[in-house]
């Protein structure tokens, strides 16, 4: 399963400037496992305890993981994955 | 209708069907029109209870000034009840908002402190916990936490679209404060059951979304997402598309913002039509277009709008 991850401005030291990577695994957790084997110390800047950390929102198909499964949410060849930090509006 | 006062005229909105972009005789779209508030938009009603409320707490006394970090609405609504009631107010407000948004905070008497863009209204809500840590005799209202904001649309919008639309089988609305979705989402919760309460956060560009790290992220103290049955992010693309749509085929001049949550309206929408299902669905018309003209949204391509409102606050 490939899927393709945006990243936001704030992690892209991590990816060496790239807005977009590819990443594979069946679960948003092995996204995240596999994009931490090539971009070391990514995972546990979006995970904390095996939950999200609270600022960060991360987006499958723009729908919020939150209400899909979690870290556990499926994800299927050819979805987006897009991570975000929380800002406020109003 | 009548009122004694302006103030007196918050909320009793009209929910106005869209009998051309529902997308079928069993899936219909009602748009909950919070332009026709005092100030224009649905802030009015979060602002006056807000201000209320402290006035009841004896938090607010005559001559008061009241502060609070504001991408806009909020801060044009506190002006007018502000004006109205005889405090002065201070508006911390990010840079990259649209001109019309300091014009109008301005005619109706608020001062108004810029934060920087990068970092959007995250931004705004640090430098104005600065400035009251300088100024304590100053009221912040902080709408991100206070329980009035909720409670408002607890009390007012969500009982007015049961009333309207006993049918209702979604809700849709933007997600800034999270007041109007927590407020009116869990009176619908209460009173509808299987009813959906869905979000629509606008997307920006990246700057702002420039935090320096991610500890700086906020998450608004009102926001339980036990509330939510799910939360959508949409982009400006689809923001603008939607909103000149709107325009175009029912005659709602509304917000970009506004475009957002009937993005998520109409998916929605489509979904219940593919499951053969009948559905009614009400979204908020947050404010009208008016004070977003300078932003270049209404004109020229799709894909000429979207650079133009690239690191703009634009909900």
């Amino acid at each position: 399963m490939s899927v393709e991850v945006r990243i936001p401005t704030i992690l892209r030291p991590y990816t060496d400037g790239a807005k977009i990577v590819e990443a594979q695994g069946d679960s948003l957790a092995a996204v995240i496992t596999d994009l931490d084997t090539r971009y070391t110390g990514i995972g546990e800047r979006l995970v904390e305890e095996g939950s999200l950390r609270r600022f960060i929102n991360v987006y499958l198909n723009d729908e919020d993981v939150r209400f899909l499964g979690g870290i556990d949410t499926p994800v299927a060849d050819g979805d987006s994955v897009t991570i975000l930090p929380a800002v406020a509006g109003g | 209708m009548r009122f004694d006062s302006l103030l007196d005229s918050v909320g009793g909105t009209p929910l106005v069907g869209l009998p051309r972009l529902s997308p079928g005789p069993e899936v219909r779209l009602w748009a909950k029109l919070e332009d026709r508030n005092p100030t224009g938009s649905i802030k009015d009603r979060a602002a006056l209870a807000m201000v209320e409320q402290a006035e009841k707490d004896g938090l607010l006394t005559p001559g008061c000034t009241i502060l609070e970090p504001t991408s806009g609405n909020t801060g044009i609504s506190l002006a007018m009840a502000a004006r109205l009631k005889g405090y002065r107010l201070v508006c911390v407000m990010p840079e990259n908002t649209s001109a019309e948004r300091t014009q109008l905070l301005r005619m109706w008497g608020a001062e108004v402190v810029y934060s920087p863009g990068a970092g959007g209204s995250n931004e705004a809500v640090r430098v104005a916990r600065r400035m009251s840590q300088e100024h304590p005799d100053w009221i912040m209202l902080y709408q991100y936490g206070n329980l009035a904001n909720a409670q408002a649309h607890y009390d007012t919008t969500g009982p007015e679209i049961l009333t309207d639309l006993p049918t209702v089988t979604h809700f849709v609305a933007g997600l800034g404060t999270t007041g109007t979705l927590m407020g009116a989402g869990r009176y619908l919760r209460e009173h509808q059951p299987g009813i959906q309460i869905v979000a629509a956060e606008p997307r920006y560009g990246e700057l702002v979304y420039g935090l320096r790290n991610l500890d700086e992220g906020f998450v608004p103290e009102l926001y339980d997402e036990s509330v939510l049955t799910t939360r959508y992010s949409v982009g400006p693309r689809d923001a603008v598309r939607r909103v000149r749509q709107l325009l175009n085929q029912e005659g709602i001049f509304a917000g970009i913002s506004t475009g957002a949550i009937l993005h998520a309206a109409i998916g929605l929408g489509q979904r219940a039509v593919k499951a053969g299902e009948s559905a009614d669905i009400a979204f908020i018309v947050c404010d009208g277009g008016w004070k977003y003209l300078s932003t270049g949204a209404y004109e020229g391509t799709l894909d000429e709008a979207e650079d133009r409102l690239d690191g703009q606050v634009w909900a």
